[in-house]
């Protein structure tokens, strides 16, 4: 099962980031259709007042309902359903974008079906269980213990203790592809809902009851409990405002009429004016056409749009606010492996010192890289085979041996293998790590050393020196192992873009800063932060936050939560640990490190949206003005029929025209809002150019188009003219 | 020389000299407010009124010292008119009326200057400078002091301090105001302006008649009531008076001291936020509408239509000859472009068309230049509203000088926004649907139309230049009017301060190049928009059933 059906090449490709462009799906005329109960609903004024502007509307609809009951005209009641249609086509643009959301949601429920689980009760790491009992998976606690087996369903979201399964997150992805869960290290979380396709797992539980990722997932998609972001409350505090103005300016307006038309005593009474003052339909038709009603109708389509795009691009923002910050972001950290480069390094070489056998290196490289299952380590056991025919050994066929892991404080992994001549130790890992354990164990580093390092990496190479120790000898370097790195294609352009968008990029690499500086080079980012250590990040995180700058920034390992939970944007990695996504505010389901990239220009794209369809909304007004004074005040003030410059028929027809307009415009604008505004990575100044000619310099002329083209089929309505 | 030569000269070396004075005033003004030293008077004067000048205010405690000081303001000006006929130099006019007392008193401490009376003949020497006079002063250094607190919120960063209001008050008053007025006096008596303490002389007319001159410290009065765009005439007949401005150069020295401290200011604003920049952009802004009006007011008044602009050959009617059409529509574009108020010639009489102009430069805010300060903080107001639509054009959380302007800045922005509309709007839907406002209509149709809006738009903007043809000394008048001015005044200032505050406790965001450059033309082309469309927008309605109904034939 697929959770959507975007075009996913760019995840599988890459190398090949730049066409692809932030886009959204069309509207599908069948989509207004089946969301127009739910627009009917949402007439309901108890929800509507939540959005002021539509919600004036709507008591201006039912304020001419009643004129027209009253006094029944043509044009009154035409006016009147035009008006309720304003509110509709406006509950008709939240109602589709809900829609979208609520399809996805549909389709992530029936993979939270009902599961049985396995608790264990008394299981301790390493023994049995006492006890195993079945139990309905919502009745699990957080912390109990479960075994999931070859073909069952996971019960709940949770950390892998104990095994080692194959998993299909399909269900959550859309990926078929199945991936390794296993306990420890950063592949130990495991979703509710995901199937285990082969082995056995213990899996402890992390999630409280009903709040599992998939819970939330449905909850986000569906918008249930959609929080306004920061902007928007902004902006509706301006839509508001404005709002308020217009009533002012249109009730303060009825004494002067009255005034105008006494002082007028011959000029005729019309359907627009009289003696009494303006009429309420023609006071509310001004007003409605004033408030800024096209950015009231369709600001949260666009906030809700803007997180399905998120969702189609399998990123989960577990907040709108982390969404309008990725806009907001000055520096991207990257990490440089899987990002900038290719996921595995590649030995190229073993360069053993003066003095030791090359076959000898080669061993010791075997040998230590043997338990290191990252991909540098396994390329090591294949250079070693091809170039040195070296047969690959397993961990377990060396006995007594004892593995020591790579950690990032060490940053050095190797083997201690016991046998009759005592331990010989052997240790490969970055150089400045190895030559001082090589010094702790009383050797002196050859200074052959050095210049092998310093050669590799200034050719962009990963330097990994191999160092042996033997009891009741000094250690000595053996020699180096060339790690080769290769930048994924494209990655330049998309820096250069960033730079355009004023966006600072920070490459983050445990390498040494040579080679850090020439992969910064190849790659085109703006700074690295070399030999970097979580402690690190975190410190660069802060400092960058304290110069007034919102960071972003990817990570997948427990040690990188507290980074993720300090960046402004943190992006987690669905492979990654539960702690990772507990900690960010969104989880990329591709676990593609690039989509940052994207994550901003979604980010922007629903600013710029948001910011264009204003300046559209306040620029039509300019139109509108043409068109109703003139129709309101003409018939006194003959004069101001000069101000009819759109050559309206009749004052009816010019008011309708207004209205109609009005109201057709926020569905002609509803695609634009689900999609966003076209985005092109450039600077401010030319995005600023671009979009006050379009949207502010379009928004003047457009009414006036619009307008007179609805006035030319109107006037041959009957009791218009 | 044609008179249209004339009058464009007139206007390119007001041009020529406003620009020579942006940088050394703005820059004096700049190190005025930003000094660490205090003058020894001012010394005297803060233990006079027991304030601490080195105490920093947040931004509540700044605004209730504004407010305090108006307040007490206010109360002493209303007593003192109320009181005059015992007080010296009185020349036997009796006590000022409560309704008018209330009006005065709220007029000239909002920096309006809106005169319901004849100066010449209901205000004693005494009140004219020991009350109205210092109120000419201090409520122009009031505007300047929220201006460099507003400004302040912008240059400094996670604070709550906006400066001691009592300290600008006091050095804005002793360093920029009274030496430039000191001198503009001594050029206005040279030009012929009067200043005697004299009690008045009767001339024997050429016509055989007798007339009473009254005479007074008048050069004096009218430097700072144009420098401190106060407006309010030592006569009734204001600058068009040659006791107050007796010729062609005194009129363009008027002109250029009304607007010489509001165009100075964005450099001093550029100045303190340390972009010089940023300071030129917003003159720049400020000289496009300027202008724009100036020739929009000209090119009207020159076309002169209507009725008897027709029959005498040119809008000369309420224009004083000595200075012509095209100056004084200069000078009422000047003068209501700021809040100055100060006429030489009556709008009343103008064009229907270019009656609206000096309208519409009212409603624009009073942002190009705008009033001593306060046109300063209403620009600066309207940038941020404009910054906050250009910001999210740019696909950024919309920020100005480094400070985002998020939901509180633009709570803020809004309200002040909202203000001056609603007093306006408000004011004069009341005085169209009441018998008191009708009252005092003495002309009808759109025109009697035009001249409520008219004070209402002057009032509520602090202008205090009015349409004649509307009694309005009555006490619904004079009442309603200040009530209008007060709120016009003083829920701005807090909205300004307000907004101060939000901006100053903000850690600025480092400038790159996705921010929005916020010097460049097209900004201040936004804002120049921005500005222009809100107003219409607002006001279009009411314009269309006053000037343009009168004006559109």
């Amino acid at each position: 099962m697929t959770v959507t059906d975007v075009d996913r090449s760019h995840t599988q490709q890459p190398a090949a980031p730049a066409p692809h462009r932030v886009s959204g799906g069309l509207l599908d005329p069948k989509q207004l259709w089946k969301s127009t109960p739910d627009a009917l609903r949402k007439l309901n004024p108890a929800t509507l007042w939540r959005n002021p502007v539509m919600f004036i509307v709507e008591i201006g609809s039912v304020f001419t309902t009643i004129l027209a009951i009253v006094h029944p005209t043509v044009f009154a009641w035409v006016i009147t359903v035009w008006l309720w249609l304003t509110v509709v086509f406006a509950n008709l643009a939240e109602a589709v974008a809900e829609g979208r959301g609520k399809a996805q949601a549909d389709a992530l429920r029936r993979a939270k079906q009902d599961t049985v689980a396995r608790r264990l009760r008394g299981w301790t790491p390493g023994g049995s269980a006492v006890a195993e009992e079945q139990v309905p998976a919502t009745a699990l606690q957080l912390g109990d213990i479960v075994i999931v087996e070859a073909g069952q369903v996971i019960p709940g979201d949770g950390d892998v203790v104990e095994g080692i399964a194959s998993v299909d997150e399909s269900a959550i992805t859309g990926e078929s592809a199945p991936v390794i869960r296993e306990s420890g290290g950063d592949r130990s979380a495991v979703t509710g809902g995901t199937k285990v396709l082969s082995d056995r797992i213990v899996v402890r539980i992390t999630q409280r009851p009903g709040e599992s990722f998939v819970d939330r997932m449905i909850a986000l998609v569906e918008g249930a409990n959609r929080q306004k972001t920061p902007n928007e409350i902004a902006l509706n505090i301006l839509l508001a405002a404005l709002t308020i103005i217009f009533l002012l300016a249109v009730a303060t307006l009825q004494p002067l009429a009255v005034f105008s038309k006494a002082q007028n005593p011959a000029a005729p009474n019309t359907e627009a004016l009289t003696s009494h003052g303006v009429s309420g339909i023609v006071l509310v038709s001004l007003l409605v056409c004033l408030i800024p009603t096209t950015i009231g109708a369709l600001l949260s389509a666009i906030g809700i749009a803007g997180m399905d795009r998120l969702v189609q691009r399998n990123v989960l923002a577990m907040s709108g606010r982390a969404v309008e910050a990725a806009g907001d972001v000055n520096t991207l950290l990257l990490d440089k492996t899987g990002t900038i480069t290719l996921g595995n390094r590649q030995a190229s070489e073993f360069l053993a010192v003066d003095g030791i056998d090359p076959q000898l290196l080669a061993d010791a490289a075997q040998l230590s890289s043997l338990a290191d299952e990252t991909p540098e380590g396994r390329s090591v056991v294949v250079h070693a085979k091809t170039a040195y025919g070296l047969r690959e050994r397993h961990p377990g066929e060396l006995t007594f041996a004892v593995w020591v892991p790579f950690t990032a404080q060490t940053r050095m992994s190797g083997v201690d293998i016991a046998d009759d001549g005592g331990v010989r130790s052997i240790r490969k890992g970055a150089a400045t790590a190895v030559m001082q354990w090589v010094r702790d164990h009383g050797g002196h580093p050859t200074d052959q050393i050095g210049p092998l390092v310093d050669g590799i990496s200034a050719s962009g190479g990963t330097p990994l020196v191999v160092a042996e120790h033997v009891d009741g000898q000094p250690a000595r370097a053996l020699g180096v192992i060339h790690l080769k790195d290769v930048v994924k294609a494209g990655m330049r352009e998309r820096f250069d873009e960033m730079r355009r968008m004023g966006i600072k990029t920070i490459m983050i690499t445990g390498d040494n800063p040579l080679t850090a500086q020439a992969i910064a080079a190849e790659a085109g980012v703006d700074d690295f932060l070399a030999e970097a250590k979580p402690e690190d990040k975190m410190a660069l995180i802060r400092l960058e936050q304290a110069g007034g700058k919102l960071v972003a920034m990817t990570g997948d390992g427990t040690n990188d939560a507290p980074a993720l939970a300090q960046a402004d944007v943190g992006v987690a990695m669905n492979t990654g640990t539960s702690a990772a996504k507990e900690a960010g505010n969104m989880v990329d389901l591709d676990s593609d490190p690039t989509k940052l990239i994207e994550i901003v220009e979604i980010g922007k794209q629903l600013l710029i949206t948001r910011g264009a369809l204003t300046t559209f909304s306040i620029a039509n007004d300019i139109a509108k003005y043409f068109a109703i004074i003139p129709a309101m005040f003409a018939a006194v003030y003959p004069g101001l029929d000069r101000l009819n410059i759109m050559r309206l028929h009749s004052p009816t027809s010019a008011i309708l025209s207004a209205v109609i307009f009005n109201a057709v415009v926020i569905v002609a604008l509803i695609p634009l809002a689900l999609r966003g505004v076209r985005y092109r990575p450039s600077s401010a100044a030319t995005m600023l150019r671009r979009n006050l000619f379009v949207y502010g310099l379009g928004g003047i002329v457009a009414p006036f188009v619009g307008i007179k083209l609805i006035d030319l089929l109107i006037q041959f309505i009957p009791g218009i003219s | 020389m044609s008179s249209t030569m004339a009058g464009a000269l007139f206007v390119a070396s007001l041009v020529i000299g406003l620009a020579l004075a942006y940088r050394p005033l703005g820059d004096y003004m700049y190190r005025v407010v930003t000094s660490t030293r205090h003058l020894r008077v001012e010394r005297v004067m803060y233990r006079l009124v027991g304030v601490d000048p080195g105490g920093e205010q947040p931004w509540g405690v700044y605004a209730r010292s504004v407010l305090a000081f108006s307040t007490v303001s206010i109360l002493f000006l209303y007593a003192f008119l109320r009181l005059q006929h015992y007080l010296w130099l009185s020349l036997g006019f009796p006590n000022v009326v409560p309704s008018g007392a209330w009006n005065t008193a709220v007029s000239f401490t909002t920096n309006t200057n809106w005169q319901w009376y004849s100066g010449e003949s209901t205000m004693g020497h005494l009140v004219q400078m020991a009350g109205l006079a210092v109120q000419n002063f201090v409520s122009a250094a009031v505007g300047i002091s929220v201006a460099v607190a507003l400004v302040r919120g912008f240059a400094r960063k996670q604070t709550d301090r906006l400066g001691n209001f009592w300290v600008d008050l006091v050095r804005i008053t002793y360093r920029v105001l009274l030496p430039i007025s000191a001198v503009a006096a001594i050029v206005l008596i040279a030009g012929g302006a009067a200043q005697n303490l004299a009690n008045g002389h009767d001339v024997h007319t050429l016509a055989g008649g007798v007339q009473h001159l009254t005479g007074g410290p008048v050069a004096s009065q009218e430097a700072i009531k144009e420098l401190g765009t106060n407006g309010g005439g030592f006569y009734n007949a204001n600058s068009a008076h040659p006791f107050e401005n007796p010729t062609t150069w005194t009129n363009w020295l008027e002109i250029f001291l009304l607007l010489v401290i509001s165009f100075s200011l964005p450099r001093t604003f550029g100045r303190m936020v340390g972009s010089n920049r940023q300071g030129h952009a917003i003159a720049a802004a400020m000289a496009i509408l300027a202008l724009g009006s100036v020739i929009t007011i000209n090119v009207l008044q020159g076309l002169h239509h209507g009725t008897v602009p027709q029959a005498v050959g040119a809008a000369s009617e309420g224009v004083e000859t000595r200075f012509g059409v095209l100056d004084s529509a200069t000078f009422a574009s000047a003068t209501t472009l700021t809040s100055t108020g100060a006429v030489d010639s009556f709008h009343d009489s103008y064009t229907a068309l270019g009656g609206g102009v000096t309208m519409l430069n009212m409603m624009l805010g009073e942002v190009a230049p705008g009033g001593t300060g306060s046109g300063l903080y209403g620009m600066l107001v309207l940038a941020v509203l404009t910054v906050f639509i250009a910001g999210l054009m740019v696909g950024r959380t919309p920020e100005y000088l480094g400070k985002k302007i998020g939901a509180r800045e633009v709570k803020f922005a809004s309200l002040y926004f909202l203000t001056t509309p609603t007093l306006v709007l408000a004011g004069t839907a009341m005085a169209m649907a009441t018998a008191w406002g009708k009252a005092g209509m003495a002309n009808s149709g759109a025109h009697g139309l035009s001249e409520v809006l008219y004070a209402f738009t002057s009032a509520a903007n602090n202008n205090g230049s009015a349409f004649a043809g509307l009694t309005v000394s009555s006490t619904w008048y004079n009442t309603a009017l200040g009530l209008v001015m007060l709120l016009g005044r003083f829920l701005p200032i807090v909205f300004v301060l307000g907004l101060a505050g939000s901006l100053a406790r903000q850690t600025p965001v480092p400038a790159s190049t996705g921010t929005l450059k916020t010097y460049q033309p097209l900004f201040v082309g936004m804002l120049v928009g921005v500005t222009v469309i809100l107003v219409a927008l607002t006001f279009l309605p009411a314009l269309a059933l006053g000037p343009l109904a009168e004006g559109i034939q």
